[in-house]
């Protein structure tokens, strides 16, 4: 463990070694202003799958790791919605979620948003229009923020964040 | 075995279905198959319902048969399964809330995906309007002085997919547990049905999205079987390649987060910069970093240009170059060593009993992978080790995973080194047909059945996920474990909700 340890310290980071660098350390420095100015230094997101196929999830876990560290820029996630600023929404709203998903917002104190994270949560997807499905976030919650893709792809992710904050701000 | 051997022999002889046989089979017949099925001659792969019949899809392990038993429901009902071979239960109680088909003698009532939200009762049977007011749902009890409950769910406190988890514990261990899923209910197999096969090729990879390479793989192979459709070889190949790299990504986010969940979240750390970069090369490979929709009915999507080949080359060799200092790290590190030992034992008995199969399976002795069991293409040319173990523990759970990374890792090497030259897709012209297919994705076997109607549309689909038969043996792999144990246990099995839920 050690000898992993030290080379750790001792090799660049990876996050300024990534290909996609560039656009991440600009959203970066605007994310850090942004997020400042509306909520101090932190933005707290709760994630709700309501019924995704769980390829958002994955998508969402890749940003805490070394290449997009979300923590860095002060965005975290919480374990409860009454932690939360912000909740982030999967999935074309199963109907056996709705509740749950109504219950989680309540549950989170005001003021907060919620972001529509993927093609499923924004319009249904290709599971639109079934028997099954409220079809999108919107039908079930005001929704403030919509982040297409399928599923988003990290940076994707990132800049909707970002997106959030400067709207918040204006 | 006579009425597993007749139902080859009707299958075989009349039956629609290719490459594996079906067939009709009375009710006498029926349930003499779950006769076998309980008494382990036979491995229960899944069961479905369909317009006014059920299926059920059979396992002959040692013999390497597969065959496919039909009962056509007389007065919409049809004789339980799992009144004799409990792995029945929820897939007929899944088969009851979709199709209204009633599992006579069946010993678990309750609903089961149906919560009595969806406005309708057996909405792919004869649908009747109801009150989507939410049913009630009587958890099994657990009686005692000192017995307390946890509810848990079905919103998590991780970044995971939504279900209930009801603990009855006596101080810190738990007694029992019962699961409570379909909150992701989609109604899939709705939506599959009347659409055509590259529509719900793309369904069929959105049933479970960490493992959408092998759904529409498995989808795509039952579709080119029932229509007779032979797949070029680089397509095969390349197909092969996408598999090998899901199992990959999944396996490395894995061990990652399985020893996060032991609070080593240096593993994770190491581990999500692995599975990072095989996405990242997927992406720049096939164009998606899950690979989403690049199988397709008849082939693939994108054939791998020469920078894809080589940048697979390098990552595989990055690969190589830093997984065997974290084995080491997680093999030498006591304090994980201590959570992962011993941890959630699943029994070998009942991993046999319910054909689980992937990592739960595996790390329990049971040596079952679609990949060698049925030899599809490219495995029939390729040589690999089936990583098993036989301690059943989350131990064991990591180590199939590991083995099963060095393993993909070399597969995907002799792939790109034979990769046959040609085309990467063909027509699939439009017919009717019935089809099944079963390959080995990360978490386990898929199994797909397709039957297509006359002008090519699907008629009916059905995906069964490995998590079917993995769910319950959580329940008693958590059995007497302390209730800060279950993350633990839970993410070494990590079975898929979606893919359960339809």
């Amino acid at each position: 463990m050690r000898k992993l340890l030290l080379q750790g310290l001792l090799k660049a980071p990876l996050t300024e070694a990534a290909p996609e660098d560039v656009a991440v350390e600009q959203l970066a420095a605007e994310l850090n202003a942004a997020a400042r100015a509306r909520l101090g230094r932190s933005l707290s997101i709760r994630e709700v799958d309501a019924g995704s196929c769980n390829g958002c999830e994955l998508e969402i876990h890749a940003l805490g790791n070394a290449f997009y560290d979300l923590e860095r820029f002060g965005l975290h996630f919480v374990a409860s919605p009454r932690h939360a600023d912000v909740l982030l929404v999967t999935g074309p709203v199963a109907k056996n979620m709705a509740e749950a998903l109504k219950r989680t917002y309540d549950a989170t104190p005001a003021p907060k948003w919620v972001v529509a994270a993927g093609d499923c949560a924004i319009t249904g997807g290709v599971f639109a229009g079934g028997y099954a499905c409220a079809g999108g976030v919107e039908a079930v919650l005001p929704v403030d923020l919509r982040i297409p893709g399928c599923p988003p792809t990290p940076l994707a992710l990132l800049t909707g964040l970002l997106a959030l904050l400067r709207a918040g701000r204006d | 075995m006579e009425s597993f051997a007749q139902l080859l022999e009707s299958g075989r002889r009349a039956g629609p279905c290719r490459p594996f046989p079906r067939g009709e089979v009375s009710a006498e017949q029926w349930t003499a198959l779950a006769g076998h099925l309980a008494a382990g001659d036979l491995v229960l792969m899944g069961l479905w319902g369909d317009a006014g019949a059920v299926h059920m899809a059979l396992l002959d392990e040692a013999a390497g048969r597969l065959a496919v038993a039909t009962y056509a429901c007389a007065g919409g009902a049809f004789p339980s399964v799992a009144r004799h071979h409990p792995p029945a239960a929820r897939l007929e109680r899944t088969v009851r809330d979709l199709y209204g088909l009633v599992p006579e003698g069946a010993p678990d009532d309750r609903a089961w995906l149906d919560h009595g939200r969806w406005g309708v009762r057996h909405p792919l049977g004869t649908p009747l309007p109801a009150e989507p007011a939410g049913d009630t749902y009587a958890f099994l009890a657990a009686e005692g002085e000192g017995l307390h409950q946890i509810p848990v769910g079905p919103v998590h406190a991780g970044i995971i997919e939504p279900g209930h988890f009801r603990f009855s514990c006596y101080g810190e261990a738990v007694v029992r547990l019962e699961e409570r899923l379909g909150y992701v209910h989609k109604g899939i197999e709705r939506l599959v049905a009347g659409a055509d096969v590259a529509q719900a090729a793309r369904l069929a990879g959105r049933q479970s999205g960490d493992s959408t390479v092998a759904y529409a793989l498995a989808f795509c192979r039952a579709v080119e079987a029932a229509r007779g459709v032979a797949v070029p070889a680089r397509a095969h190949a390349l197909r092969g390649v996408m598999a090998e790299l899901e199992r990959l990504a999944n396996h490395l986010g894995d061990i990652g987060a399985i020893c996060n969940d032991a609070a080593f979240a240096l593993m994770l750390a190491h581990c999500g910069v692995l599975r990072e970069k095989v996405l990242r090369v997927s992406a720049r490979a096939f164009g998606h970093r899950l690979m989403m929709d690049g199988v397709i009915p008849g082939g693939v999507a994108v054939d791998l240009a020469r920078d894809g080949i080589s940048a697979i080359r390098v990552l595989v060799s990055e690969v190589r170059a830093a997984f065997p200092a974290l084995v080491e790290l997680y093999d030498n590190t006591a304090s994980l060593q201590d959570r992962t030992v011993g941890t959630g034992f699943t029994r070998p008995d009942y991993v046999r009993q319910f054909g689980a199969g992937g990592y739960v399976g595996r790390a329990s002795g049971r040596p079952f992978d679609a990949r060698r069991a049925f030899a599809y293409p490219p495995y029939d040319r390729l040589p690999f080790e089936v990583a098993v173990r036989p301690e059943g523990d989350v131990n064991a759970r990591i180590w199939v995973r590991i083995r099963e990374v060095e393993e993909s890792l070399g597969l995907v090497v002799r792939l790109l080194d034979t990769l046959p030259d040609g085309p990467v897709a063909t027509e699939i012209p439009a017919g009717p047909g019935e089809g099944l297919a079963v390959v080995e994705g990360f978490r386990g076997d898929v199994l797909a059945f397709v039957a297509l109607a006359a002008d090519g549309r699907v008629r009916r689909a059905h995906l069964r996920d490995p998590s079917w038969f993995q769910w319950p043996l959580l329940e008693t792999a958590i059995e007497g474990n302390i209730v800060a144990d279950f993350p633990l246990c839970n993410k070494s099995f990590n079975c898929s909700y979606s893919g359960v839920d339809l």
